[in-house]
């Protein structure tokens, strides 16, 4: 049996014989009796490395993945360079915490403050902080960046978001006592920008997606025309991986920049861990939540690294804290900016641009099918697309008996394509070709 | 000794590359997207050969302190070994989407649904979701469901939580996210819940207490059965603070004790790695009354197969997209899976044990404020003459770190002046927390022989104390050329 207790039972005695006891349960007297647990606890036994390694490959085994994927929906297979997870594997960085000391920690102060400024040049904006839980809980705390800086309790969102990150807004809007105004899609796939000017009155500013939950991009910048005339602010929830080809928030006027950096280098890991990040202009930098490191000096004039702003957080300001986050996804943050590094500008643009060719190429085969129809065709996209077929569920179904994995099917019987830079024309006419023998095999049934 | 470092952006040479993308087997295809949404210019991100970015990153981490690097006794966080085989095995689920079909999931659905099973047998809770982030994101969701409980029965007037001042920032902060107000209660002389306090604080207006026990102070409440009847005879839900769970495995129960809801730090008493400050893990247990309220979706079990169940009319909703962290959940669940319950047990036993040892040989050198039994973690103070020598606990600490190790953490619990929170874990062997005494034993000597020194310290690290007044008023927090 292991629990990594160094200590032997002879050296676990003369401990306790040195504090004057004579068992380990003598250390547990100020527990009333009868609450304690009178049998052990009813758990499997324990198990040695090897033993542990075997069960984990079986549920490895249980899953059936592997193969080609084209499924996206806010988790994206990108590729990861191998440096990013052999440096995050450096124990200096994985097995501390919060950096506290900074002067024991400036290793990682430093990481952060060099993710923050990766994360100001993707977006254009002046501040970041040093990461929230994801890309919808950025976005629950924007609404209440918004609340704090506006004084306003109502807030438009487009319904072309996530369909988690919109249902995440909702579970904290209702306890922040938030009206959350929703402005539909219009038939081009992108929000409905009267809409917003309809009803920005009042209105402490809007959060929307670019490229939105369907692939298509936004007219951010009439977006942001419509938002500012009412004096609010600009909430745009970006992919990062589209910022080397795609107007960045600041260049449309984005006040505050949000959204999941899973795509810069981090697994899929079935849903996380991945890592929210915020951006803002300087003017919203103290409404940020969470950790922020700066720069100053020491005594001597060396250039030092700490966490900052802390008036705004929960361990000084408690109850009137702008959040209450605390621990939050910093090694997942270095590792998107340790991406970003390796990727660099060149390579920033290059995997944008491989995204947008093989998702224009896959979106024409698969539309040279009879019967599938891209469904907003008047709209550019980076690397998802929305196509309409007869039959989603069994497309799918005839995939996955070759291991692959197919498009979402969206509830409306849509079906939401991904294709990345690790996707290749081969899976392509493959995958065309499996669909147009269940679009064929549907019409003989009929 | 002292050495500035380069930002990575400082190493930057136009041209240079380390990156390395697949062929393109795709037509270009950017003249599909109007100009209008195209990028004007580049990133500004720096350019460098591959070898050149590994050295900057490997040189940064040995600008970092890690408990893979030596004695990290940071109280109310739980800096345990992280076991190396859990960090080998997690990453086989790397390439899993999360949004497959269930039938092509079931091995990380199972995976999660026995866990969820475990942490209910070690809480004493009914139900667990896994989906939380991180403690704070825990107490969050702990509380919606408090929230939805009293409003679900149609009583909105339970708008007040209550929260010892012995409690963690956290409690607090996140009370009020959650749309409380928050009433604070004076913790009693020995350091426990006041029951006299608490029972002119509780009314018609009480949703809950959240507490944490063992305490802050690292010491077992004992009237934890009168608390829970205080509170539940008034109306109120009991939250329990999961940080400290690391003192008490196998031995009683959260669940037992008459809680309703709390949370689990996966990274602090299942031993999942900090990561610098995260990912954590949070999951939140529950009582039966409490089920129906539940974040969606829910792993159930259908026929043959585990699905997720989105179908909970009651639910607060999601707290965040897909399951949880998944990447830690599975550390935790390969570390309760070595241990086993006994194994388990032998943890919270001898991290207990450990405190108790030091504390114990600490006591003479510094004050100990509430010097009986600890938990797992124990409180000291500098002594009186200490302070008259205008060395603070700040003082200590970074004398600490020129001695090789980690400080305690500082100021916390507020209800103690000058607090220094030890809490060394069951992972430490009796040598290692025997030269942390002689450490701290030597400070002890030097304020009376040389206390200039300890003000000067820390001096063997790349740099010295930071002006944060400076820092926080006029923050830099990005970099820029010049």
């Amino acid at each position: 049996m292991k629990s990594y207790v160094p200590n032997t039972e002879k050296e676990r005695l003369e401990m306790l014989a040195e504090i004057g006891m004579s068992s380990m349960d003598d250390l547990f007297t100020d527990i009333p009796a009868d609450l304690k647990l009178d049998r052990k606890l009813d758990l499997p036994d324990p198990m040695s490395e090897s033993e542990l390694r075997d069960l984990i490959r079986g549920f490895v085994y249980l899953n059936e993945e592997g193969g080609p994927l084209f499924r996206g929906a806010g988790a994206y297979r990108h590729y990861t360079p191998s440096v990013v997870p052999q440096l995050a594997m450096r124990s200096e960085f994985y097995t501390a915490y919060t950096p506290y000391q900074a002067e024991m920690s400036q290793g990682m102060l430093q990481s952060l403050f060099e993710y923050q400024t990766v994360i100001c040049r993707l977006t254009g904006l002046d501040a970041a902080n040093a990461s929230v839980y994801d890309g919808a809980t950025a976005a629950a705390e924007s609404m209440l960046m918004l609340r704090d800086n506006k004084r306003k309790k109502k807030i438009l969102y487009a319904e072309s978001l996530n369909p988690d990150v919109i249902t995440v807004m909702h579970t904290y809007a209702h306890c922040a006592g938030l009206e959350l105004f929703k402005i539909p899609m219009t038939d081009k796939g992108t929000a409905d920008i009267a809409a917003i000017e309809a009803n920005m009155e009042g209105a402490a500013g809007y959060i929307g997606a670019t490229p939105n939950y369907f692939g298509n991009i936004e007219p951010m910048d009439k977006i942001a025309e419509a938002v500012h005339a009412k004096g609010g602010l600009l909430v745009a929830y970006v992919n990062p991986i589209t910022l080397g080809v795609l107007k960045r928030p600041a260049d449309y006027g984005a006040d505050i920049a949000i959204g999941d950096g899973q795509p810069l280098g981090l697994p899929l890991a079935f849903g996380g861990p991945y890592v929210g990040f915020m951006a803002a202009t300087k003017k919203l930098m103290r409404n940020l939540p969470g950790r922020i490191a700066g720069e100053t000096r020491d005594a001597e004039g060396n250039r030092v690294f700490v966490l900052t702003l802390q008036a705004r957080e929960q361990h000084i300001r408690r109850e009137m804290a702008a959040s209450n986050i605390c621990s939050n996804q910093m090694l997942c943050a270095i590792m998107a900016s340790m991406y970003c590094c390796v990727m660099g500008p060149k390579g920033m643009r290059e995997v944008g641009e491989q995204n947008v060719a093989k998702a224009h190429l896959l979106a024409k085969k698969l539309c040279e099918i009879e019967g599938v129809k891209l469904r907003f065709p008047e709209t550019p996209f980076f690397n998802e697309f929305v196509i309409d077929v007869p039959c989603a569920d069994d497309i799918n179904k005839a995939l996955m008996n070759y291991s692959i994995t197919g498009g979402l099917v969206l509830p409306d019987g849509g079906m939401l394509w991904c294709a990345t830079e690790m996707n290749s024309v081969d899976e392509f006419d493959f995958v065309c070709d499996i669909i147009q023998d269940t679009v064929d095999s549907m019409g003989g049934e009929e | 000794m002292r050495s500035e470092y380069k930002l990575i952006f400082e190493r930057s040479h136009e041209g240079r590359r380390a990156y390395d993308l697949p062929k393109c087997d795709a037509p270009d295809a950017m003249n599909e997207i109007p100009e209008c949404f195209r990028a004007e210019s580049e990133l500004a991100l720096p350019e460098l050969g591959e070898v050149d970015l590994v050295r900057h990153f490997t040189n940064l981490s040995r600008r970092n302190f890690g408990v893979d690097n030596g004695f990290y006794p940071l109280g109310s966080c739980t800096m345990k070994y992280n076991p190396k085989i859990n960090e080998e095995l997690a990453p086989m689920f790397d390439d899993v989407h999360p949004l497959l079909e269930p039938e092509m999931a079931q091995g990380c659905l199972a995976l999660m649904a026995d866990m969820e099973h475990m942490l209910c047998e070690i809480c004493g809770m009914d139900a667990f979701t896994l989906q939380p982030a991180a403690g704070a994101h825990g107490e969050l969701t702990g509380l919606m469901h408090i929230r939805a409980y009293h409003e679900h029965r149609g009583d909105f007037e339970r708008k007040v939580m209550i929260v010892p001042d012995a409690a963690h920032g956290t409690n607090p902060a996140s009370a009020a996210m959650a749309g409380f107000k928050v009433k604070e209660i004076k913790s009693a002389p020995d350091g426990g819940v006041d029951l006299d306090a608490l029972r002119a604080a509780v009314g018609p207006d009480t949703a809950g207490l959240m507490l944490t026990n063992p305490s802050t102070l690292g010491l077992f409440e004992r009237n934890i059965k009168e608390i829970a009847k205080i509170v539940h005879e008034a109306g109120g839900l009991l939250y329990y603070d999961g940080a400290n769970l690391n003192a008490i495995m196998g031995i009683v129960r959260p669940g037992d004790m008459g809680f309703d809801v709390m949370h689990i730090n996966l990274h602090k008493t299942f031993s999942t790695p900090h990561g610098g400050g995260g990912p954590g893990s949070g999951p939140v247990g529950v009582k039966s009354h409490l089920i129906p309220f539940m974040p969606v979706p829910r792993i159930e079990q259908k026929d043959d197969m585990l699905v997720l169940n989105y179908d909970k009319p009651d639910s607060i909703g999601k707290i965040k997209s897909f399951y949880g962290n998944f990447g830690v959940i599975a550390k935790a669940y390969c570390y309760i899976r070595s241990l086993g319950g006994e194994g388990l047990k032998e943890a919270s036993e001898n991290a207990v044990l450990n405190a108790n040892y030091v504390m114990n040989k600490l006591r003479g050198i510094y004050d100990i404020p509430h010097d009986r039994t600890c938990m797992h973690e124990c409180v000291v103070t500098p002594t009186e003459e200490m302070m008259k020598n205008e060395i603070h606990t700040s003082d200590i600490a970074k004398a600490l770190i020129d001695r090789g190790y980690h400080p305690p953490t500082i100021y916390f619990p507020l209800i103690v002046h000058e607090a220094m929170m030890i809490e060394p874990t069951e992972t430490e062997s009796r040598e290692t927390l025997d030269e942390f005494v002689e450490a701290m034993r030597g400070i002890a000597e030097q304020v009376k022989t040389d206390a200039a020194a300890i003000h000067a310290a820390p001096v063997t690290t790349p740099v010295g104390r930071p002006d944060e007044v400076t820092a926080a008023r006029k923050p830099i927090v990005k970099y820029e050329e010049e």
